[in-house]
């Protein structure tokens, strides 16, 4: 080691002295760095172009898509239309399914988070008995795969006359999501200042005013960050829907679009433009709140 | 119409119910003795959550075990049948093969790409731009992704004008096109290939994180003793990052056991590309639900280590706290 460093400090040493050399030094050191540029430069091209390749596809024709490939649209005649988002939408259930997608989603995702928060309040900042054994509960079903439940929800669901609703994956969706929600919301409550409850708890607040008027709304950064996680998590879905909705009307976007790719042999090109639709909104929100979205989709690091 | 109506509903009434149970369920705790009250508010304000976790979890799941053991009608105990039929059955033994190939290459290759291009992109000014790159396909959802490389893999005969990206490239250096979905040499790589590019900027971005906690000055340390890029990433930023290393790759194998939709999209299963999750769901959609329970039990058996290795690490959390 000592030796590589004697040549380090020698070259220091020189670069001092001589300004050319210490130019030629910054070249060289330039030079080095070419081969890592190179590689960043291709592993962002695999991940962006099959995308991007997608995205300029659904703008051609089906019959374009068919003769040659996306690069080709790259030189003129370009021949872009919106022709493959019209036969989507004019699909049967493929309109319908867009709604459904935003019906599920979002109530499925308030539910979730105001059950979840109130529940993490208890374990945050509650004694009882128990407490310890129902959390360690809660930590282990975090990765308890949700097919470890599906022939039970089901035939639950047929029992109370829920199956094929839009409310049965909302109560699903809810119940696979609680346990992180609840395990996340309580560290985050749990790490809030103990003297703001204690002095609202002096002066004669009660626990629904204190979990009201002091930790939701110092939540809220948590909460945000954890309804983006939900909420694409829910509209990307496919097993859930799947399987509860799988042949109702109700059945979300992902669903339909799945059918229809299994479903048609040639011709499946125009499904592009279903694919774009399907992720403007997941896209549209990374783009817009990156910083939170980031934070949601890491935050759920724990999470199988 | 009567869909729009009722999910407005429960949008507002949800919040409102929950508002309503704890205002009117508060009331009633106050007016209790003292003792009584420390009893029971716990309970009333975990009620829900745990009511549901016990609805749609702790419950399905000890049922689930049960029905493994039951015959497909649920009128009789029929041993370990189920189980013989998953270990035996040709099948479902691809499956298994599969979902070990995915745990293998998938969650090597996540992490180890996450790691690599965190590293990477640490030492160029472009670093945010490079990353935005890498990410882009986490909040693509799987369907989406599954539309986005059946481009990438189409096929056409030889000799025909290729327009999937990577077989008119092979056209380019003069290589046959391959039928990557089709071909059962291929296919499960092409498969597991798709879930890398969708999670390794998942597990760049937490990789990313801790690579920042690392002090500048132990770097420039190493550097200013000679030791090369090279020397630095083997002996100092790897063993600082084992920690976020395994938290990932936790992540990554149960992400990897529970994989179903690119393969459920891209080739529903055929061609020898069926995993576990899938060949679940196929017991499922054909009513034989007492198989698919058994699926269901082995896929969770071999989730369990990891289970209790996030249990563990709770508890070490929670001594620190």
């Amino acid at each position: 080691m000592s030796g590589v460093a004697d040549q380090a400090t020698a070259r220091r040493e020189a670069a001092r002295t001589n300004t050319v050399s210490a130019t030629m030094d910054r070249w060289s050191n330039a030079l080095q760095r070419v081969p890592l540029h190179i590689v960043i430069i291709i592993f962002c091209a695999i991940w962006v172009i099959p995308t991007i390749g997608m995205i300029i596809n659904s703008f051609r024709s089906v019959s374009d898509m068919g003769q040659a490939g996306w690069w080709t649209t790259l030189f003129p005649p370009h021949g872009f239309t919106l022709g493959s988002y019209q036969q989507v939408l004019n699909t049967e259930n493929v309109a319908t399914s867009i709604v459904n997608s935003a019906l599920i989603t979002i109530p499925a995702t308030v539910i979730q988070l105001a059950i979840a928060t109130m529940g993490a309040y208890a374990f945050a900042w509650m004694k009882f008995p128990g407490k310890n054994i129902f959390f360690i509960v809660i930590v282990g079903l975090m990765v308890v795969p949700i097919q470890m439940t599906l022939i039970p929800v089901l035939q639950f669901f047929k029992a109370t006359g829920l199956s094929g609703s839009i409310t049965a994956v909302w109560l699903a969706h809810s119940g696979y999501g609680l346990p992180f929600e609840v395990f996340l919301l309580r560290n985050y409550l749990g790490g809030l200042p103990r003297e703001v409850f204690e002095s609202a708890e002096v002066d004669g607040a009660g626990h629904a005013v204190r979990f009201l008027r002091i930790a939701v709304p110092m939540t809220i950064p948590a909460i945000a960050s954890l309804t983006i996680f939900v909420f694409l998590g829910v509209w990307n879905d496919l097993l859930v829907a799947l399987t509860f909705l799988g042949t109702s009307p109700n059945r979300p976007f992902t669903v339909v679009i799945t059918q229809l790719v299994t479903s048609f042999g040639g011709g499946w090109q125009f499904l592009t433009a279903a694919a774009v639709l399907q992720m403007a909104l997941p896209l549209a929100v990374f783009i817009a709140l990156q910083r939170y979205f980031v934070r949601g989709v890491t935050a759920g690091s724990v999470k199988g | 119409m009567d869909q729009i109506i009722t999910a407005i509903a429960a949008i507002v009434l949800v919040p409102l119910v929950l508002l309503g149970y704890i205002l009117l369920g508060e009331q009633v705790i106050e007016r209790l003795p003292e003792r009584i009250q420390e009893w029971i508010r716990p309970y009333f304000w975990a009620l829900p959550a745990i009511g549901f976790a016990t609805v749609f979890m702790v419950y399905p799941l000890l049922r689930t075990v049960v029905i493994s053991f039951r015959n497909n009608a649920d009128t009789t105990w029929v041993g370990l049948d189920n189980y013989v039929y998953f270990f035996t059955f040709p099948d479902t033994l691809t499956s298994l093969r599969n979902s070990v190939l995915w745990l293998i290459f998938y969650t090597f290759f996540a992490v180890g790409l996450g790691l690599i291009i965190a590293i990477m992109v640490d030492r160029v000014r472009y670093e945010s731009l490079a990353k935005i790159a890498i990410f882009l396909p986490v909040p693509i959802s799987a369907v989406a992704a599954s539309i986005i490389w059946k481009f990438m893999f189409d096929y056409q005969p030889p000799g025909t004008t290729q327009t999937g990206t990577l077989n008119a490239l092979l056209g380019v250096v003069g290589h046959d096109p391959v039928a990557w979905l089709v071909n059962s040499t291929t296919n499960n790589a092409a498969l597991i290939f798709v879930g890398i590019w969708s999670a390794t900027g998942f597990c760049m971005v937490i990789i990313s994180a801790s690579l920042k906690a690392i002090s500048s000055e132990v770097l420039e340390a190493a550097r200013i003793d000679g030791a090369n890029e090279f020397r630095i990433v083997q002996l100092i930023v790897t063993p600082l990052l084992w920690p976020t290393i395994t938290v990932v790759g936790t992540t990554m194998i149960i992400n990897a056991l529970k994989t179903f939709d690119i393969v459920y999209v891209l080739t529903a299963g055929a061609y020898d590309t069926d995993v576990i999750a899938t060949q679940m769901f196929n017991q499922l959609a054909h009513s034989h639900f007492s198989r698919a329970a058994a699926v269901g039990v082995v896929l969770f058996a071999a989730i369990v280590p990891l289970l209790v290795v996030n249990i563990r690490r709770f508890q070490q959390q929670e001594e620190m706290r």
